[in-house]
């Protein structure tokens, strides 16, 4: 009865005129296409105009005009030793911070989603300051730290600083994970026997890996690019984002754009196998 | 083979000795809970014992604290005072990977990232259990549980019958000295419900293993159990056999739960042979074959349903009769319920089966007796 009453104005329109009707709903959907396509352009209009430009023949310092095809910079990848310095810099950097990042994050993550306890609020509140708040504010805060501890800024107080900002990432993602899982099933394992190590390898850590996983893969991809906050704690060190800053001013080279390329489609290829397995596994 | 003739050779003994060491022993086992600053009583002192192989269901409305009382024999909850025996045993500081039982639990709790194949062999494996009797036991239990084939499968690819037969093989396949059930055809609908009520018998009489089955749904306890501890509000209200709870009810509290049933009270008239006779109403009278009360004593008697008669004609001496008025008649197929009217305001519900010779067919509006024998009231305590 309530059914028939409601759907009928909205039935009613379409239903004097059946014909028009379908028409609309094509061209609405054909609206919509244009529209996805048009978002995904805009998201990666820039990363093929960087790609693009890694194969141009430039001659002059500024690599901003179409002068040919060529695949000589490829082939000069290592030809600028501070460059490649602070690849190397920014990947080992990348690599700890994830690493650490990703085990710290997980137990917050585990305690947070598991146990009521005195200061949970606390850890959520902070938790959320660390990713609203400015990067500006943290990289400052952060310097400021560490003069005043006496730290000479480098490669460690880098560390330190991205584990920070990117901790709050993985910690969140693996308490969602931790939220949704079934308590019976950590109590069933013991119940089987397991002890309380054997339950969380065998049973929990590959419930939540999913989550881990994801948070490790955040907790790169900040660092990686990171810019700001480096550039407060970095002191002398130089990562690849600071380079390209530095480079910048005198005109980017196109080797840039290569490794800018070459860590594109290294992340393309963690994203899909990521895809892949995740639909496996769930 | 040869260890399943080891396993039932080693308990037969045990068995047949002389003082029987019960599977199960909860002694004065109270849980509480801290919630919201105040303590709360979940489990307020229960004391039983269950036997080797015994079919032992915990029955009761929600909240009275089943799932609390298994989860301390089980062992994931520590009983703020009491003690838990398993096999004569003191377990109550066990943790639940020491206690040779197994749970199989509401939600089934199956491992999403296993195969039902790893599922089951989980606990075997953590028993460093040889990987060629892993195989065979594994095989065996699939077999009886009626999922041969499906080894590969994940349990979200199953039905809700079949992910519960894994539980239940995952748990059977350890063969523990007793499995603790929760609820376990809770999520089943009702056909599938009881198709696998008869399995988990037949499984039980198959294995011999000690059942403690945890359940709100009455009819499921009494067609199942060999005993039944009905709760209530974190106590044990009765223990019984599922014929003397339903034929005695110890409380008006089973008494209302299980079945339908009448609960009358009035005031003990007088004592004859050692029998309480209650006076109801004018010319009304209920017999007894109790007789620990005295004239003047307000107490409450119990009637089933289908033990009460009903006819136009007063009925004899040796019977509880009572006056009233026919205010409902439904048909049910198999019998006739009537609800009659007792004149202190009281409903008895009565029974009647529809014989082909049924003649005393009351309409609504009639007045009528009520008669049933003295051994079909129950006095109930307070
Ligand atoms: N962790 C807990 N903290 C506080 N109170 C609890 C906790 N667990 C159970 N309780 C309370 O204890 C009482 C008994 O709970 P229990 O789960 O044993 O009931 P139950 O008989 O299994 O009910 P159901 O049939 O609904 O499963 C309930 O009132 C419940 O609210
Ligand atoms: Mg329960």
């Amino acid at each position: 009865m309530s059914t028939a009453t409601t759907s009928a104005p909205v039935t009613a329109p379409s239903a004097g005129a059946p014909a028009p009707a379908r028409p609309r709903r094509r061209l609405l959907d054909r609206l919509l296409k244009v529209y996805v396509w048009l978002i995904l352009a805009w998201l990666f209009l820039p990363i093929a105009v960087m790609i693009i430009f890694g194969f141009n023949d430039t001659k002059s310092k500024s690599n901003v005009t179409w002068q040919g095809f060529t695949f000589k910079w490829w082939g000069m990848l290592d030809q600028d030793p501070k460059l490649i310095e602070a690849v190397v810099n920014s990947l080992e950097i990348a690599v700890l911070a994830t690493v650490i990042t990703t085990v710290i994050g997980t137990l917050m993550g585990l305690a947070m989603g598991r146990y009521r306890f005195r200061g949970l609020g606390t850890v959520n509140l902070v938790l959320f300051a660390a990713i609203a708040s400015p990067e500006l504010v943290m990289g400052s805060s952060l310097l400021s730290l560490f003069v005043s501890a006496g730290v000479q800024p480098g490669f460690v107080t880098v560390v330190i600083a991205h584990v920070l900002f990117s901790l709050s990432f993985v910690a969140i993602t693996v308490r969602a994970r931790v939220v949704g899982l079934d308590p019976s099933i950590e109590e069933a394992a013991r119940d089987l026997g397991a002890s309380t190590w054997v339950t969380f390898w065998r049973v929990t850590f590959p419930m939540i890996l999913p989550g881990v996983i994801s948070g490790a893969l955040l907790a790169f991809a900040l660092s990686i690019d990171d810019f700001v906050i480096t550039q407060f704690t970095s002191g002398a060190l130089q990562t690849f984002p600071l380079w390209i800053w530095g480079a910048t001013r005198i005109g980017v080279p196109p080797q840039v754009n290569i490794l800018g390329t070459l860590i594109f489609a290294v992340g393309v290829v963690i994203a899909v196998v990521n895809m892949v397995t995740a639909r496996r596994r769930t | 083979m040869t260890e399943t003739q080891a396993d039932v050779e080693a308990v037969a003994p045990a068995a047949s000795g002389p003082p029987p060491v019960p599977a199960i022993e909860l002694d004065g086992v109270v849980k509480e809970y801290l919630a919201h600053g105040e303590v709360v009583q979940a489990v307020k002192g229960v004391t039983l014992t269950i036997a080797e192989g015994e079919f032992f269901s915990l029955l009761g409305p929600s909240g009275c604290g089943k799932t609390t009382t298994m989860r301390m024999i089980a062992g994931f909850e520590d009983p703020s005072r009491g003690t838990v025996r398993l096999h004569g045993q003191d377990v109550t500081d066990v943790p639940p990977n020491k206690r040779d039982v197994n749970m199989v639990f509401q939600s089934y709790a199956l491992f999403p990232h296993m195969n039902v194949w790893e599922n089951v062999a989980f606990g075997l494996r953590r028993k460093k259990v040889p990987d060629a009797e892993i195989k065979r036991r594994v095989g065996e239990m699939l077999e009886i549980v009626d999922l041969g084939g499906r080894e590969k499968r994940r349990p979200r690819e199953m039905s809700g019958g079949q992910q519960q037969r894994v539980a239940l093989a995952r748990a059977l396949v350890n063969r523990p000295r007793a499995l603790l059930l929760d609820e376990p055809l809770g999520a089943l609908d009702l056909k599938l419900r009881q198709a696998m009520q008869i399995e988990l018998k037949r499984i039980q009489r198959e294995v011999g293993i000690t059942f403690v089955y945890v359940t709100h749904d009455q009819s499921e306890a009494l067609t199942m159990s060999d005993r039944i501890a009905v709760m209530n509000d974190g106590l044990v209200e009765q223990l019984a056999s599922p014929r003397e709870i339903y034929e005695r009810p110890a409380t008006a509290f089973v008494a209302g739960f299980i079945g339908t049933s009448n609960l009358i009270s009035g005031t003990v008239d007088r004592v004859e042979d050692g029998c309480a006779v209650l006076r109801l109403g004018d010319d009304g009278r209920v017999l007894t074959e109790e007789g620990a009360h005295r004239a003047g004593d307000t107490i409450a008697v119990t009637v089933r349903p289908e033990k009460v008669m009903i006819s136009t004609d007063e009925p004899a001496a040796g019977l509880s009769a009572v006056r009233g008025t026919v205010a409902e008649v439904v048909y049910l197929g198999l019998y006739n319920s009537y609800a009659v009217r007792l004149p202190g305001g009281t409903e008895v519900t009565v029974f009647q089966q529809n014989a082909l010779d049924s003649t005393s067919t009351a309409e609504r509006g009639d007045a009528v007796w009520l008669s049933w024998r003295p051994q079909h009231s129950y006095v109930i305590g307070s």
